[in-house]
Formats: structure tokens, sequence, C-alpha cells
């Protein structure tokens, strides 16, 4: 029983962390557009032109 | 629409204030800056609506374009709500810029004022989708303690461990609840302010009293605690407000577009020449306007200067331009055609027939009936017969089993619990969902989501014909008779123009047509270029000298003469065409036994052959929009439930009177704004498919209504006689969610179908 004072901090502490990182993926405004997501990946990356900072987000 | 407009507008910095009326190209003298944010690091920020976005692609090519920019350091385009967010360096560019450099890339691109939407806007979206990260977990790790209970009840947990287990379920889930409950409990402390009932009362209740009851055991020690039960229930029942709100978000997103799209600006030109915007609401008698080529005339007035031509489709019903040069006429609400004109402002405001028409609208909205919604109906006996049996458990085991009051409310709480209406709450968002994106598949956008439950009910269809039954725009009915080469050198020639007639024979010839270079237009009359020393000309009769013995040839179609010299003219004749499917569409509603017909602006002799080649009897001509309203007032008050389908400003009142109403995307804004749906394409097809979603939505929904009442016939009976253990409640809770939730994911792989 005494594992229960380790683990059960431990599937807690996990659960929060999983928390925390949707938490801030919706703050970062991740949850805006679905639609052009799934898209987005498949557009080639801009190299061309190296004295502008690329998209960041 | 005062609330539209931006108050800083109004008074917009002279310095952008001033845009050459030669070189500004056209469709573009409308001024952004007084849109333009300023962001704390010194960067500009302006958000636009783009009009023509449809494609994935178009993300790629726009962000790309605008990025090439040195003076952009950031642009990103919301595939969702067909917006652009640009930042950039003001000072290097100025805000119209952007907006003719998004011409130039090929789209129509309109200031949008955030602050529109931030009162309503995304915040609650946001707010929700937090709530359902802190109840999913919440859940998950209260399932994980839940469970090793569960298990603990059949093994041998002892008390001890139960308790401590009990207290750290508490610890996790009541602030979870606390939280994530508080749409639900204002919801329904507002309906019990009202004193009425809606569906977030008895969910308040048992989420209330299951969380109460479960801390009740725990201090004292009980075996039984529900809070799994508890804030899964809020878990699930969060999920569906959160589909729900997301369709919504997206019909009003669609809606403030089209508002900033409408004619809300009108560019007023001062003595000097200089251009200045200002909002429609202050126009007053007297003013002078500048309006582009495209741009919609913001009152009704008299051409000061310029000719051109004046498309009235959307006011009258006629589909081909009429030519306007200085002293002619024109209406707020028609399009500026060919030419940039000026425009003295003879009626503004409250007295053009524009806003005559607006208020035909805006009375027949308020005689439309108010439609409950199923899920609405179905609380409105679900809600209290929820609580009856609860409070029947409670009296009738004091009473009867004479059980102690503790044993006796722990039972009627069960009885609560398991009858939350998980799926009714989910049931209907889930299938809208559904529904609506399966539409936005075949072209159709829902701006109304409840108007699906409208629609499946129908047994009447009445049809605009101008730009509903007919395209809307004109298309080559001599093709056969032209040679190719001329049809070839009249396309390159249009190739220059904006005009109807020249996009209708550009689009006859096909695209592989290179535009000739050089090509001079004189609007309402026609274009002119050399080649090869050559002078070629493409316009109407006069322009091209043709000589009146050909008048044989005049029919009631329009016209445009091709003119080389040394060689006879050509003629192109054009004509408005039926959508292809419009008779296939009226077949599959006549053989439905539903009443169509036809409500036309239009002259009787065009519409009667119209509605005898496609099959509809009930027709009626030289409908002014008053006239439509009483047409369809007849029909619903012959107990018919409507769909109006139209796209004219003279269909919007009867758009809002009817039940239901249908928009094509060619469709003046302000039907737009009205309509439930806007279907793009050239084909009617889109009708017939709205309908059958609609029904198969309309099944569904029923479906799951149906599911969740059997689930209740069989969990009551035993909540009421106290066999729900917390394992039971769980299971329950869940399996019916997520019946319900695949039962409208169906409406995915149903078939469509075709008509006869």
């Amino acid at each position: 029983m005494t594992a229960l004072i380790f683990l059960i901090p431990a599937a807690l502490f996990l659960g929060l962390l999983g928390l925390v990182a949707f938490l801030w993926s919706l703050n970062s405004g991740q949850y805006e557009d679905l639609d052009s997501a799934p898209y987005r990946i498949l557009f080639d990356d801009e190299n061309e032109d190296p004295g502008k900072t690329p998209d960041k987000s | 629409m005062a609330h539209a407009w931006p108050q800083s507008s109004v008074t917009p910095p002279a310095a952008d204030a001033q845009t050459d009326p030669d070189t500004s190209p056209p469709g573009t003298a409308f001024n952004a800056s007084a849109f333009v944010q300023q962001t704390e690091d010194g960067t500009s920020a302006l958000d636009l609506v783009i009009e023509n976005l449809h494609f994935p692609a178009c993300v790629q090519k726009i962000e790309r374009g605008l990025n090439a920019c040195d003076a952009v350091l950031k642009a990103r385009v919301n595939l969702r709500t067909h917006r652009l967010r640009v930042l950039w360096d003001v000072k290097r560019m100025r805000a119209d810029a952007i907006i003719q450099l998004l011409s130039r890339l090929g789209y129509r691109a309109k200031p949008f004022d955030p602050r529109l939407e931030s009162a309503s806007g995304p915040a609650p979206e946001r707010a929700l989708l937090r709530a359902i990260g802190v109840t999913g977990f919440s859940a998950a790790n209260v399932m994980l303690i839940s469970v090793s209970v569960w298990a603990g009840l059949v093994e041998d947990m002892g008390p001890a461990t139960r308790d401590f287990f009990h207290w750290l379920s508490a610890l996790i889930v009541l602030p979870a609840i606390a939280y994530a409950g508080r749409p639900f409990f204002s919801s329904a402390g507002r309906a019990l302010a009202a004193r009425s009932l809606n569906m977030d009362v008895p969910i308040s209740l048992a989420v209330i009293a299951a969380a109460g009851m479960s801390l009740w055991e725990t201090i004292t020690g009980g075996a039984y605690v529900y809070f799994d039960a508890a804030v899964m229930l809020l878990f699930f029942l969060l999920i569906g407000r959160y589909l729900d709100m997301r369709v919504r978000s997206k019909a009003r997103a669609a809606a403030h577009n089209l508002l900033a799209l409408g004619t809300t600006s009108a560019t007023l030109m001062d003595e000097t020449g200089r251009h200045q915007l200002i909002p429609v609401e202050n126009l007053t008698r007297g003013m002078t306007l500048f309006i582009a080529a495209g741009e919609h005339f913001p009152a009704d007035g008299v051409i000061m200067s310029g000719v051109s031509e004046v498309d009235a489709s959307m006011m009258t019903g006629e589909s081909l331009p009429q030519a306007v040069k200085k002293g002619a006429e024109v209406f707020a609400g028609t399009v500026n055609v060919s030419a940039p004109v000026s425009l003295r402002v003879t009626v503004a405001g409250e007295h053009t027939v524009l806003s005559q028409i607006v208020r035909l609208m805006d009375a027949a909205e308020q005689t439309r009936a108010k439609y409950a919604r199923l899920a609405d109906r179905a609380a409105r006996i679900y809600a209290p017969a929820v609580h009856v049996l609860a409070a029947l458990t409670f009296l009738g085991w004091l009473v009867i089993a004479h059980a102690s009051w503790q044993a006796a409310l722990i039972n009627a709480i069960a009885v609560l619990i398991i009858t939350c209406p998980c799926a009714l709450g989910l049931a209907v968002p889930a299938v809208q969902v559904v529904a609506v994106g399966r539409l936005l598949k075949k072209g159709v956008l829902a701006k109304a989501p409840d108007a699906l439950e409208r629609l499946a009910t129908i047994d009447a269809v009445v049809f605009d014909k101008t730009g509903t039954l007919t395209r809307g725009a004109p298309t080559l009915i001599n093709a056969a008779t032209i040679g190719k080469e001329d049809l070839a050198l009249a396309a390159s020639l249009a190739g220059a123009s904006r005009h109807p007639l020249s996009q209708a024979l550009r689009r006859a010839a096909g695209s592989a047509i290179p535009p000739v270079p050089d090509v001079t237009e004189h609007p309402g009359q026609g274009l002119v270029a050399l080649i090869e020393g050559q002078e070629i000309r493409l316009g109407n009769r006069a322009w091209c000298a043709v000589e009146e013995h050909t008048t044989a040839q005049m029919t009631a179609a329009s016209e445009l003469w091709l003119r080389a010299p040394g060689r006879a003219p050509v003629r192109f004749a054009f004509r408005d065409q039926i959508r292809p499917d419009a008779a296939r569409v009226v077949r599959f509603f006549r053989a439905r036994g539903f009443f169509v017909g036809i409500l036309s602006g239009d002259r009787e002799e065009v519409v009667s052959p119209l509605a005898q080649s496609i099959g509809i009897e009930h027709w009626r001509s030289n409908m002014r929009p008053g006239d439509k309203i009483a047409a369809l007032q007849k029909l619903k008050a012959a107990g018919r439930r409507v769909l109006m389908v139209g796209d004219g400003m003279n269909d919007a009142p009867a758009l809002a009177a009817a039940d239901v109403s249908l928009s094509p995307s060619t469709a003046s804004d302000i039907a737009q704004a009205r309509a439930d749906f806007i279907f793009q394409g050239e084909r009617l097809m889109p009708v017939v498919e709205l309908y059958r979603v609609a029904q198969q939505a309309r099944r569904l929904i029923l479906q799951n209504f149906g599911f969740a009442l059997s689930y209740n016939l069989l969990a009551v009976p035993l909540a009421m006689a106290g066999l729900i253990t917390p394992i039971i409640a769980a299971l329950a809770m869940s399996a019916s969610s997520l019946l319900v939730t695949t039962n409208a994911l169906r409406l995915h792989v149903m078939k469509s179908g075709e008509a006869p």
C-alpha cells in the first residue's frame, strides 16, 4: 500500500501535465482555425527570403 | 446598422484619406486606415474579410504574396472564418496597399472591425474548451481511483483505504465541478429567476445533488460515492455545448463577414476632388459620391459625370445591365458595372428604395412564427418529468417503504443522476455538426443550424426567377453559328473588360485565349483595339456601325457585335439561361406532393414560358416585394410550411417571411444576410441535397431521443428501486453518450441519393 504514496501523486502529476499542455495550446490560439491546419503541413517552406523571420506560430 | 460602424472611421486621418481616382484600381477606393489597430510593439494590425476564399491553396497564395513584402511582418489566414490578419509596419506601407495587393492576387478583401465580434466572440468558445479540459482531466483521474474502489467492493479493500480514496476523489472533482459547471448553473439560475424550467435545471440539480450527496457519504464514511458520474456528466454535456457553439459561431462569423462586405460605407468627393470614406448612415441629400466599378450605389441619386452601366437585377429581376450617363437616375443597392462615376445624392437613408425593402423585411421577420426547437420541446416535457419522478421516489421510499429520509434522498438523487439528459444535450449538437459539415462539402453554408429542423418539415417551395431558377448571368446562345476565329478574336478583346457580356464571351470561348494588349474601353458602347494595324471593335450595334437592315435578327436577347475591317459584322446573342437541373429539382419536390411556385418581379412574357418549361403550374409575375410577402402569407395561412429560394434584394423580405430561406452565393448581400442557407455553384441540386440532409438529420435526432427514452425506461425503474450503484451510473452515462454520438456520425456515411 505504501506504493500509493508515490503512484497517486505521479498519476495526478502526469494528468496535470496534460492539462497544462492543453491549456497552453488553447491560449496560443491553436484551436482558432482547425480547418486550415490539416493543409498547412502540405505547404512548402519559404526559404527564399533568409532576411525575414519565419512564421513563428 | 449603426453598430456595425467603428467610431474612429468617421474622421479618417487626412494623409490616408487621399486617393487618386485615376490610379487606384477599381473596387479598391475603400479606405482601410480607419480599421488599422496599433499593437503594443509598434506594429500595425489589420483584419480583413476575404470574399472569395474557398480552397486551402488560397491560404498559401495569400500568405506568401503578403509575406513577400518587406513591410509585412506576418500574415495569417483563418480558413474557418475566411479572415486574414496582417501585422505590418505602417510607416513603410499604407493599409490600402494591402488590399490592392490582395486584389492583384485575385482576392476581394474588405477591412473588418474585430470589435464587432469581441463582445460575444471567441472568448466563450475558449472558456468552454478550458472547462472541457478541466473536466476531462478530472474525469480521467477520478476514474483511476473509482475503478480501484469498485474492485475493492468485491475484493477486500479496507474501509480506511476506501475513505481515503473517496476524499481524494472529492479533492479532484469538487473544484472541477465548481469551475466547469458555471455555464449550467448560471443558465439554470436565470431560468428559475424567470420562473421557468430549462434543461439546465435538472442538469444543475443532478450535478450539485450528486456532488453534495457524495461529499456527505464521504464525510460519514459511506460505501457509495457518485463523484465520477457527476464530473463525467459535465464532461459530456460540455462537449455537446461546445459542438453547438462551434456551429453557431461559424454561422455568426459568416453573417458578420456579409455585413463587412456589404455596403456600409461610401466614398465622399469634395470640391477639390479629395476622397473621404464616410458611413452610409451619414449620407445626406446633395452630397457627391465617387462610385468605383463593381461597387454598389449607397443611395438613390443622379449621375453627375462618367458613363457606365447599372446592374439592377438585385432590385428588379431584370438580368441585363442598363447604360447610364450624366443625368440618369440610379437606385441604392444596384451595382455600378463598368466604369467609375460620380453621383449626386437625391435620396438617402430612410427613404431610399433599399431602406423601404429593409423595413418590409423587418416587419416580415416579426410575423414569422417563432419556431420551437426539437430539443427545447423535448426539454419542456423532460425537465418536469424528471423532477416529478425524483420527488415520487423520495416520497415513495419515505412513506411506503418507511425508509430513513437519508436513504430516500439517496435514491431520489440516483434518479436525478441517471435521468440526466446526456443524450439530449449531446444528440442534437452532434447531429447538427455532422450535418453542417456534410453540407459544407456540398457547397451549402448553413447560417442558422436550427433551420435544418425547420427545413425538414416543409411542404411548399417557392422560387424567385432571375438568379435563382436562372443563372443570373448572361450566356452566349448562338455559339453554333459563329466561326471559331471570330469567337477567339472577340474573347481576346473581351478579356480587358469587366462587363457581364464580355465575361460571358470569355466563358464561352474557354480559358486559353490570350488577352490583347492596348484595348480601350468606352463605357456603355464597347471596346476597340488595334491588331496588326487594323481597328477591331466589339460592342453594341451603334458602336460597330451595324446597318439597320439586320433588325430582323433583333430578339429579346441582348447582343454584342464584332467588327473587323473588310469583314461582315458578327453578332453574339446572349440570354440568361435556366440552371441545367432546375426541371429535375422541380420534379423532385412535385413527386413528394409539394406546392412548387414561382414569384418573380419580371414580366409575364418571360416568366410564363420558363414556368412551363420546367413544369411549374403556380407562377406569378410583376411581383413587388410586398406582393411576395402577401403571397407567402397566403400559403402559410393555408397551413403550408414554405421554403423560399431567392437571391435579389426584392426577395429579401420574402426570405424573411418564409419558414426557411435559401440563397445562391451570387445573391445580393442583403438576401444572403437574411437567408438561412447559402449554396454555391451553377446547379440548383443543392436545394434537394439540403432537403435530404435536413430530413436525415431530423430522423437521427428523433432516433437519439428514442434511445434516450428507452434507456430511461430501463434505468429509471432501477434507480427508483434503489438498485443503482456508482458503477452502473458511470457505465450508463458513458454508454448512452457514446451511443447517440455514434448514431450522429452515421450521417457521414448515409447515401445522399439522386433525384428522380
